[in-house]
């Protein structure tokens, strides 16, 4: 037997020991998810023991570093933890950006200190993450921010604004872009730092969308004191001064990678089983095809895009786990994953007609259709939009010039 | 399993690459479609090939083949694609080996599989016999008579039809046209004189046949596979092509897209690089994504034909249904994004537009495929 064959069974008896009934019900949805965080309360005292199992392996993160929390998988390993996971439906043991986007940040530009406080922090549950990218006037054009970072001798002093800030008001420190030099070309003026939320001056407001609740707010920094640094080699700085755009877009490889390849496409949104859906709602004509054709080459195409996309997440996983890397193809993926999840609900909202139109005196229901498809068009604006992936994707992989 | 290619497949795919750029260039097809000669291949190439072991390159060692199975096959097949190699290989090696090797008899075996991995012997497949494909649509008649059946009817569009040796026909033995039940193959002599072939060049310059037959006596030894249950012998046996035919789609389709996006980064109007325009960009950009997600469908078609070829079908019409689809967006794409010069005889990326839209009519198209998924899938 392989060292991986050797793994795989391992893996498959802890999960078999370890994941209470319970958590194998496949539950993706944000609401059946373990986020952590100071706020954080479980749902369940069986999602309380799975968190802690996982967490007692080094599971929670499983490819981090041993000595941060992780469990030190390799990608093969962890791809092969994921595989057995699914196979029982276990639901992931804890989610957030800690996990899926400053994590990584980190392990490429903190020091030793850092990792150790927030990496661990992550690993453990204890903090969850929000992320300060986006202002006003910074969107696409995310490296025109302009939230004000003073250097005040032994403290930084912040103002400005971020937009988009996804679960800030649950979040307990937040990875924030600030300018710390405003002479400088755009992108050599921007710094990473990391700030608890719970700092004076730090203000939230919640933003209602078209679906109406969403996790989105605005955040306000009205002279926010940060401290130079949380302990010996712990700055509240990540990498260089000024460099910040560099941790920046090492994140967003990430945070496209994570959008590129989570499940919104899964479950009842997603573009699986639609037609099976749609035979039940609408019925079969007597050849035993759905009595609509034009719809029902619609849903056969988009379950069919939907397989041939879950396949290439699975080949460019394998290809970056083979050393050469997913890179700028996670652009490839946010942009196939965010147009599937959008056609998902598209055709189930078709499917049901009027029926999924009526709202009712309430409003739209949080977790209703209808508050899905409103949802989701904003997936190909969220963590860059289409067009910015087409940008980066003629850019960095097919090499094409700049104008 | 990784949903990539091994190390062997690797040094294949590096084989063929070097061979195939060599020595079948779009040059050499070029040659052939000028010179017209009466095979539409070269045969001293195909028996080069057969020497490397394509030609058997499914069929297990013991019958004289290479045992590469179908990643193997859709290895060579997606190189083909990208130099529009034309030869006897799809038709001989693909569905003639697959019928023989996975529905046939001892004996047919023994008499079949070492002449085509040794490139001698020709096959072809006969199964439409209108215009779009839709193989249980099958009028063609198998009589019975006395101890054997007698044959008449016609198909069209048989690949390689005008040269092969022999014929695997989809016959009808009972049931109406339409029924998938009373379908039975027949294994036949290609030059018996009740059976005329009409040579039918393509718009790809690749030639096909339309075949009519009339009152050839066949025996019951004749048959492959099962009496009146040939449907599913057919099946699999389209399957097989359905991947290798997509892998041979996306060669080509990859390679066009190769070729324009270097034009992208040469041609230069206005005073830039005409790949510096957002507007081609993002065209360029979502293409890029349709074949990555088209290459791993055809992966995993042919992956799965080697792991279980028996539950294969569906993933055959994936691949065949992306590629469809894809492999003509970047056909299409190529030629627009070439402007003027790509609709000049004298530039390749028409010879790819031409060969991409008959290579998806052939085993159904995106639309058939889709069709067969949504059925399959209880829609």
């Amino acid at each position: 037997m392989s060292d991986l064959e050797k793994f795989r069974a391992e893996v498959r008896t802890w999960l078999d020991e370890n994941c209470p009934v319970e958590m194998r019900d496949g539950d993706i949805t944000a609401e059946g998810q373990c986020w952590g965080g100071r706020q954080w309360e479980f749902q369940s005292e069986v999602q309380k023991i799975w968190f802690e199992r996982a967490l007692t392996k080094g599971y929670t993160v499983p490819t981090w570093p041993k000595e941060y929390g992780g469990a030190g998988l390799s990608g093969e390993e962890a791809k092969i933890l994921d595989e057995e996971r699914q196979a029982i439906n276990a639901r992931k043991p804890l989610s957030n950006f800690g996990i899926s986007m400053l994590g990584p940040a980190l392990l490429a530009y903190g020091t030793h200190e850092q990792k150790q406080q927030h990496l661990t922090g992550i690993a453990r549950g204890e903090i969850r993450w929000c992320q300060g990218y986006s202002e006003p006037g910074a969107g696409s054009d995310l490296a025109s921010l302009k939230a004000k970072c003073e250097d005040k001798g032994d403290h930084w002093l912040i103002n400005g604004q971020k937009i988009w800030t996804s679960n800030a008001d649950i979040s307990d420190w937040i990875f924030c872009l600030v300018r710390t030099d405003f002479d400088a070309p755009k992108h050599q003026g921007i710094t990473f730092i990391l700030i608890d939320m719970a700092s004076e001056g730090i203000s939230v407001k919640p933003i209602v969308l078209i679906s109406g609740h969403s996790p989105f707010c605005e955040t306000f920094f009205d002279n926010v004191k940060v401290p130079k640094s949380y302990g010996e080699g712990n700055a509240s700085v990540v990498g260089e001064i000024n460099r910040g755009w560099d941790v920046a877009k090492n994140l967003l490889v990430h945070e496209r990678g994570m959008l590129g390849t989570m499940s919104p496409l899964r479950g009842t949104t997603g573009p699986e089983n639609l037609g099976k859906f749609a035979a039940e709602q609408i019925g079969l004509d007597a050849a035993g095809r759905l009595d609509d054709p034009a719809l029902r080459q619609s849903i056969a195409q988009a379950e069919l895009d939907n397989w041939a996309y879950n396949l290439t997440v699975e080949r460019l996983t394998d290809e970056a786990n083979a050393g050469n890397g997913l890179g700028a193809k996670s652009s490839m993926l946010k942009y196939a994953a965010s147009e599937l999840t959008k056609r998902g609900t598209e055709l189930r909202m078709d499917i049901e007609g009027t029926t999924a139109a009526t709202i009712g005196d309430d409003g739209i229901e949080y977790g209703s259709l209808a508050n899905n498809w409103l949802y989701n068009r904003a997936y190909s604006i969220l963590g860059g939009t289409t067009e910015v992936q087409f940008n980066i994707i003629s850019k960095r992989v097919l090499g094409l010039p700049s104008q | 399993m990784p949903l990539l290619l091994n190390e062997e497949q690797e040094m294949l795919q590096d084989a063929a690459n070097g061979f195939l750029t060599e020595k079948a260039p779009v040059a050499a097809f070029r040659k052939v479609r000028d010179n017209k000669p009466a095979d539409g291949f070269c045969r001293e190439l195909w028996l080069e090939m057969a020497q490397m072991g394509w030609a058997g390159i499914i069929v297990d060692e013991e019958h004289g083949g290479s045992g590469f199975g179908y990643v193997g096959a859709g290895v060579l097949a997606e190189q083909m694609g990208r130099n529009l190699t034309a030869s006897p290989f799809f038709a001989t090696s693909v569905l003639g080996a697959t019928a023989i090797q996975k529905y046939g008899t001892k004996k047919q075996k023994d008499n079949n599989l070492a002449a085509i991995s040794s490139g001698e012997m020709l096959f072809a497949l006969a199964v439409d016999e209108g215009p779009r494909h839709n193989p249980a649509r099958i009028k063609f008649l198998a009589k019975a008579a006395g101890n054997g059946f007698v044959l008449s009817g016609t198909k069209t569009f048989v690949i390689d039809g005008h040269v092969a040796d022999k014929l695997i026909i989809a016959a009808r033995t009972s049931g109406a046209e339409g029924d998938i039940l009373g379908i039975t193959l027949f294994l036949v002599d290609a030059d018996a004189p009740d059976i005329m072939r009409e040579h039918t060049p393509m718009v790809d310059s690749r030639n096909a046949a339309n075949i009519s037959v009339d009152g050839l006596e066949v025996t019951g030894d004749d048959i492959l596979g099962e009496l009146g249950g040939g449907y599913g012998a057919l099946e699999g046996i389209l399957s097989a092509g359905r991947a290798v035919l997509s892998a041979e789609m996306s060669g080509s389709a990859q390679q066009v897209f190769e070729v324009t996006t270097d034009y992208l980064k040469e041609r230069e109007q206005f005073g830039q690089k005409i790949g510096s325009f957002q507007g081609l960009q993002h065209r360029a950009a979502h293409l890029a994504t349709e074949i990555e997600m088209m290459k791993s469908a055809v992966l995993k078609s042919l992956k799965d034909l080697d792991q279980d070829f028996e539950n294969a079908g569906m993933t055959c019409s994936l691949a065949k249904a992306k590629t469809g689809q894809i492999a003509q967006l970047a056909t299409k794409e190529a030629i627009q994004m070439h402007g003027g010069i790509g609709v000049t005889d004298e530039y390749d990326v028409g010879l790819y537009f031409k060969r991409v839209h008959v290579a998806q009519q052939m085993f159904g198209d995106a639309g058939f495929h889709s069709d067969r998924w949504a059925k399959n899938s209880g829609f």
